[in-house]
């Protein structure tokens, strides 16, 4: 790793849940650090930890165990000047129209609507004909691209996005997975993404962090040296073949020595 | 960590389909609209045709059979008497019980409402109203009309307090399933740009439960109404109403003038069922 100042600082994370049938063990010592402008995924099996992982550092959830930084500072509630989230199923709501959805965080925010940014980012996005639309009108690879232009209208230093394609068909998922790291090369986010895909975590990643299920414990960090801008031609060469099946091990063993970040 | 949304803190994250949208459905208003509005000339040259039909056909039947009026009013003797006294007989009596359902229906569905947004936030409190609502809901408020003419005297009052206390926990039962109703996710999407309770409440939970709330209008006002008509049969007041009128025609066997009152009481039942389906298309389709 480059030594560089971590814009967010995961320290010794561990989550218990009270639940119904005895406590449920989430997170156990998870430590990870993401610089700046970095694009990290998150993958592991269903049950790993990886949405709590997700909404911790996001502020939605509160840890049993250690700390998450932000930019130095304890993350103890949501930052909605600073951190972004886009939601598995898009998480649109259903009453509201496209341009309705997507001005909603302006309303919370109680501030004026960025007319500009928002026009650019339904166009980058192929939604501008659309923001009349009802939610259930359109495909799930379109309310999701809304749910991204939610999220990308507010600015956010950090895009924390929480399986945001595990719902759509393979076709629909390449074409999203390309948007996004369009949008990110030009705008910079810092990125945290959750999937349980392996070869969607590696084609998107500057690195891929492992978790084993049931506690989520750090498995291994990848380091993945593919150039970018990445195109769907490079998931058919051998070495990312390889890479894939390594994973895959790794998520099913628990994975090699884990490797310390510092 | 004070700033952790509390509602938020304990739930493992799921996206079950049961807590999305597409779990949620009580109501289908797509079975409302069964009754589509018709569209070729067809369809609408069958459907006045039919109710043609049936309106001339018990007229000629009537005719034929020389039925005396006492024992079957003649549609087309009701709709000459509903055209003579609408204005000066009817249509006082249809206000005064407008008034009556109307005041009623706004008391009381308003309090069901605030009941139900309030206690459905406190599981203890709702479990501790729960059965009070249902009593009320189950017994006829009807029933209560000639004990409130006792207390009140012979105004509007107790047919007003009956037709709240028949159509507010209707309502209320009503929205507190709406209120109830919580999408974890869509919660945690406003918490995640900063809402607060307040605005949690007004652009999530109210949304969310307002196909609900509908419902609750719909079936309370109707609930109203046949209270409000019930109570003037038992117990009128000094200005009658439609209800009065039906038992002081029927005892005089002037069965054009019944046959004219009911077709109002039926007019405004179809009204409010209207009403109630192009507010719940307009607000409420998302759900369909």
């Amino acid at each position: 790793m480059v030594l560089m100042e971590a814009k967010l600082r995961v320290e010794r994370a561990s989550k218990i849940y009270a639940g119904k049938s005895g406590p449920v063990h989430a997170l156990d010592d998870i430590s990870l650090d993401v610089a700046e402008g970095e694009l990290v995924t998150i993958l592991g099996p269903s049950g790993c930890g990886k949405t709590t992982l997700l909404w911790a550092i996001s502020g939605l959830h509160a840890l049993t165990g250690g700390r998450i930084t932000l930019d130095g500072t304890e993350v103890d509630g949501p930052r909605p000047q600073q951190t972004g989230m886009i939601f598995q199923d898009a998480n649109l709501l259903p009453w509201r129209n496209l341009r309705q959805n997507i001005e909603f965080p302006f309303e919370i925010k109680r501030k004026p609507v960025d007319r500009a940014r928002v026009d650019a980012l339904l166009q980058q996005t192929g939604l501008t004909e659309f923001v009349h639309s009802m939610p259930r009108e359109l495909s799930g690879g379109m309310q999701q691209r809304a749910s991204i232009v939610r999220a990308l209208a507010q600015n956010p230093e950090v895009l924390l996005l929480d399986e945001p394609f595990g719902a759509l068909d393979a076709f629909t998922r390449d074409e999203m997975n390309l948007l996004l790291l369009r949008l990110w090369q030009e705008s910079g986010q810092t990125i945290v993404f959750v999937t349980h895909n392996i070869s969607e975590a590696i084609f998107l990643a500057d690195r891929v962090v492992v978790l084993t299920p049931r506690p989520g414990r750090l498995a291994h960090i990848y380091d993945i040296e593919l150039p970018r801008p990445r195109t769907i031609e490079m998931t058919f060469e051998p070495g990312f073949i390889e890479l894939v099946q390594d994973m895959k091990r790794t998520v099913e063993t628990g994975g090699p020595a884990v490797l310390e970040v510092e | 960590m004070s700033n952790i949304p509390s509602e938020l803190r304990d739930d493992i994250p799921t996206f079950d389909d049961q807590q999305s949208s597409k779990g949620h459905g009580p109501i289908d208003w797509t079975g409302l609209t069964s009754m589509r509005t018709a569209k070729s000339a067809l369809e609408i040259g069958t459907i006045v045709g039919l109710a043609l039909a049936i309106f001339f056909g018990v007229e000629a039947i009537l005719r034929w059979t020389d039925t005396p009026t006492y024992v079957f009013p003649k549609p087309m003797d009701v709709v000459g008497v509903l055209w003579d006294q609408f204005g000066p007989v009817f249509a006082h009596h249809l206000w005064v019980t407008m008034y009556e359902f109307l005041a009623g229906f706004a008391i009381g569905a308003s309090i069901g409402l605030v009941l139900a947004a309030l206690i459905t936030q406190k599981p203890f409190a709702e479990k501790v109203i729960a059965p009070y609502i249902l009593i009320m809901v189950v017994t006829p408020m009807i029933a209560l009309v000639p004990f409130l003419r006792l207390k009140m005297g012979f105004g509007s009052w107790p047919l007003i307090i009956a037709v709240a206390l028949a159509s507010g926990p209707m309502v209320m039962l009503n929205s507190a399933t709406g209120f109830r109703r919580t999408d974890l996710a869509k919660i945690a999407l406003a918490r995640s740009y900063g809402a607060s309770t307040f605005q949690i409440f007004r652009k999530i939970r109210f949304p969310l439960a307002l196909p609900m709330i509908i419902v609750g209008f719909m079936v309370g006002s109707i609930f109203g109404l046949l209270t409000a008509i019930g109570g003037e049969m038992v117990a009128p007041s000094e200005a009658g109403g439609l209800g009065e009128r039906l038992v002081y025609y029927s005892s005089l066997a002037r069965m054009n003038e019944f046959g004219a009152v009911i077709a109002i009481i039926a007019a405004l039942g179809v009204g409010i069922y209207v009403l109630f389906y192009f507010i719940g298309k307009r607000w409420a389709s998302w759900e369909a």
